[in-house]
């Protein structure tokens, strides 16, 4: 097995067993985890207590029945999941939960953990351009920050605080880089390990995760550029998953030479700037400086905007919108991304993501034909 | 004479309410601007500044009700809307749409001319305020970015704790201050505080005659059907920074405080139960979901959905964190804990016997807390419930007969508690 093989399968492995990552690390370090739940929070604070922050996405094709008690059909995909892995105790071995509320769905979901562990929630400010947002989110944060100490009987110092933003901004830069070298090497990092470097970032300690994709980019622009005979695609979405439907890009040759996913590159996109002012507030700058998201509100409407450049730059054929199953925030985004895509004459397809399901034939063949068409 | 002496505050509703978009329709003729307004964002800057508000889930409302809500459903869904976005959000782009469409080929499509919707004009900017949904914040900047027009955001935080930090207070107030100045510039002259004063006094006025029409349903029998809190709503939401609202409101309640003295009550027949409504009205079967309760002999008597707009606060307060405090503490807005506070409070007050749950496909904070919600409840006063699926503008949504046959459970729930008390 070649080096990025074997780099490759070690992190396919996390991202597919977070139990087992998490276990192995409490084994390791002695320390709990504390799970995330999507799309932002100030995970370094986590990474701080030296607590093992683990994200929070749903399942693969679990079939939803003890949360149809609390949630109609209507809530999305990816909540109904993450409530029927809470009734079952899936999360109970957490120290606490995170908890943002940056949409309808997410608000309701904080006040109603079925699991036994401690849920701290806090707000995002929306009027992101003011000083007196991030005013107000220093505020939100220094209660986090509290809570985390009470829960994880740990003190969270300034200068471990400036360690795990060092080293959470090293990650995100590293993993922007990835996102170029797999953009050059589609043969040899295809959509499923794409994702698979994403996905285990989640279950990981940022430092580790860092260390093996340097080592993978090295060993993968140490190989010669082939040239692509197939499609460049980039998506948008909240996630893209499960393998199945990757496995579907790649049956096509629709290489993924960027993305706008929520569970990927928009947790990549900003940096925790340096600065004279306290961590927090520069935790919070971050939120502010965010763009191009569905929970992160813009009067401008750039997401749009920011899709039709990352088709320019990256000479990319189509744009493929990843639609999660009843997400309200990214299906209002999408009829202005539509409109604008068609103006610009950037081909486009929106396709459904559900966790639920399992069968991926009509996906498919609305993929094949979209290639087709390309 | 004034058009307005002698009338009812029947007529008064229905008279203000075409005048209120009458005005906006001459402001418009006039060059003088027009505000769309999420609705229970802070209309006292606009209306200081002399800009005509419109008020797009109202008049969204007032289409569904009037049977016209899928034409205009059909013209978002075909702009790529899904049919998971909330309805009062779909049906106002779907009628943005058209006015665009008109505006730009000076023909008004065939939609809109065969519409029962009320002619309000294209608004200059919005604003919008995120106390009763998220989605407003979406909605919004779709609004601005299809018309390429400001967008003022009043963001009030999810209250995950409360009571409401002053830190909270203190970022709303700025963003006040914030709006100010961006009207400031949008209008091109300075805010006069003077007439903001006023035009929070007006506010004020206006929401204490509102909460005394509410008021009315806590006797018993009730002079008050509950019913007509959604058919005098419109005012509250869309002029309640005029004088309109007073005095349509004013006269209302002194109509019911005579009744109420006279022995008059809201139904001709006894009351048997009273219920409390949780949820948005389905608009388009209004009438079908209050006949059903009537010809049942229950009477609605408690609701939260209006009292939204039970919006007091210190005019007087120049830091404005009390009008930050009125405009976040929105039920809605709050910890389920504070949820339960509220919805027992109006219980209690109107002298609840159930609740009626509205599972509302359009709006997911005012679902998916529900179950949590009305099972606290039960376990605390032991009072029944049922919950029925609808939607507050989509009429494909609701099913009357399952509907009734929820009604009809819940009726004999609280029949069958009542007699247990005898």
């Amino acid at each position: 097995m070649s080096k990025v093989e074997t780099i490759l399968s070690q992190l396919k492995d996390i991202a597919a067993n977070p139990k087992k990552a998490m276990d192995d690390f409490k084994a390791e370090t002695g320390k709990g985890a504390v799970g995330v739940m999507p799309i932002y929070a100030p995970e370094e604070m986590i990474h701080a207590t030296g607590f093992l922050p683990m994200g929070l996405w749903g399942a693969q094709g679990k079939t939803v029945s003890k949360a149809r008690t609390y949630l109609p059909a209507f809530a999305c995909s990816i909540m109904q999941q993450i409530m029927e892995l809470q009734c079952e105790g899936a999360y109970d071995d957490l120290s606490a939960v995170l908890f943002s509320v940056p949409c309808d769905t997410l608000k309701c979901l904080s006040q109603k953990w079925k699991g036994t562990s401690p849920v701290i929630v806090f707000t995002h400010p929306q009027n992101r351009g003011l000083e007196a947002a991030n005013q107000f989110l220093v505020t939100e944060y220094e209660l986090v920050k509290e809570q985390l100490e009470h829960y994880l009987d740990v003190k969270i110092t300034n200068a471990a605080l400036e360690n795990s933003i060092a080293i959470y901004n090293e990650n995100r830069a590293v993993m922007r880089e990835f996102v170029k070298v797999a953009a050059d090497y589609p043969q040899v990092i295809d959509a499923v390990s794409r994702h698979a470097v994403f996905k285990a970032r989640q279950f990981m300690l940022k430092e580790k995760h860092t260390a093996l994709v340097k080592e993978l980019i090295e060993e993968v622009k140490a190989m010669p550029v082939q040239p692509w005979d197939g499609k460049k695609v980039v998506v948008t979405g909240i996630l893209l998953e499960p393998n199945e439907l990757l496995d579907i890009f790649n049956e096509f040759k629709l290489a993924i030479v960027d993305d706008d996913l929520a569970q990927e590159s928009r947790q990549i996109r900003v940096d925790v700037i340096d600065g004279e002012e306290g961590p927090l507030y520069r935790m919070a700058k971050a939120w502010q400086k965010m763009y191009g998201c569905s929970v992160a509100t813009d009067t401008k409407k750039g997401r749009g905007k920011m899709l039709i450049n990352k088709v320019a730059q990256t000479n990319a054929d189509a744009v493929i919108v990843a639609m999660m199953k009843f997400c309200d925030p990214e299906e209002w985004d999408y009829p202005v991304m539509y409109r604008e895509f068609e103006e610009k004459g950037i081909k486009n397809l929106m396709i459904e993501v559900d966790q639920e399901v399992s069968s991926f034939e009509q996906v498919k063949t609305r993929l094949q034909s979209f290639v087709e068409m390309l | 004479m004034s058009l307005t002496q002698g009338m009812k505050a029947k007529q008064l509703l229905a008279y203000y309410q075409a005048k209120n978009d009458e005005d906006a329709r001459k402001a418009k003729e006039r060059g003088d601007l027009v505000c769309w307004s999420a609705s229970v964002a802070p209309p006292e800057f606009c209306i200081t500044m002399g800009i005509e508000m419109v008020y797009p889930e109202t008049h969204a409302a007032g289409i569904g009700a009037k049977k016209g809500a899928m034409d205009m459903l059909d013209v978002a869904e075909r702009k790529g809307y899904n049919i998971d976005c909330c309805s009062y959000g779909r049906v106002n782009m779907g009628y943005m749409e058209c006015l665009k469409e008109a505006a730009m080929t000076g023909v008004k499509p065939e939609v809109l001319v065969n519409s029962p919707a009320a002619d309000v004009p294209l608004p200059d900017l919005v604003i919008t305020c995120n106390n009763i949904c998220n989605t407003l914040l979406k909605w919004y900047e779709n609004l601005a970015a299809e018309l390429d027009i400001p967008c003022i955001v009043i963001d009030v935080p999810f209250n995950h704790t409360m009571p409401i930090p002053e830190y909270a207070k203190a970022y709303i107030a700025d963003q006040f201050r914030n709006a100010i100045a961006q009207l400031e510039v949008i209008c091109g002259k300075p805010f006069d505080w003077k007439k903001f004063k006023e035009v929070k006094d007006q506010t004020q006025r206006s929401v204490y005659h509102w909460n005394r029409i509410a008021d009315m349903a806590q006797y018993k029998p009730s002079p008050l059907n509950g019913f007509d809190l959604f058919n005098y709503m419109a005012l509250i939401v869309a002029c309640r920074s005029k004088d309109y609202a007073e005095i349509t409101f004013k006269a209302f309640a002194d109509e019911l405080e005579e009744n109420l003295k006279a022995g008059v009550y809201a139904f001709k027949g006894a009351e048997k139960t009273r219920i409390q409504w949780e949820g948005i009205a389905v608009w388009p079967h209004l009438g079908h979901t209050f006949k059903t309760l009537k010809n049942l002999g229950s009477i609605m008597t408690g609701t939260a959905y209006p009292a939204l707009w039970d919006l007091h606060y210190d005019a007087d307060d120049e830091s404005l964190h009390s009008m930050a405090e009125a405009y976040t503490r929105i039920y809605i807005n709050t910890c389920l804990s504070n949820k339960v506070e509220v919805l027992m409070g109006i219980m209690e007050k109107g002298k609840i016997d159930g609740t009626i749950y509205h599972l509302n496909r359009s709006c997911k904070l005012m679902s998916f807390l529900n179950v949590e919600t009305a099972e606290i409840i039960k376990e605390r006063n032991g009072k029944p419930y049922v919950s029925f699926d609808g939607d507050q503008t989509d009429p494909r949504v609701y099913s009357p007969a399952q509907y009734e046959t929820r009604v009809q459970a819940l009726v004999e729930m609280m029949e069958a508690n009542m007699a247990a008390a005898e």
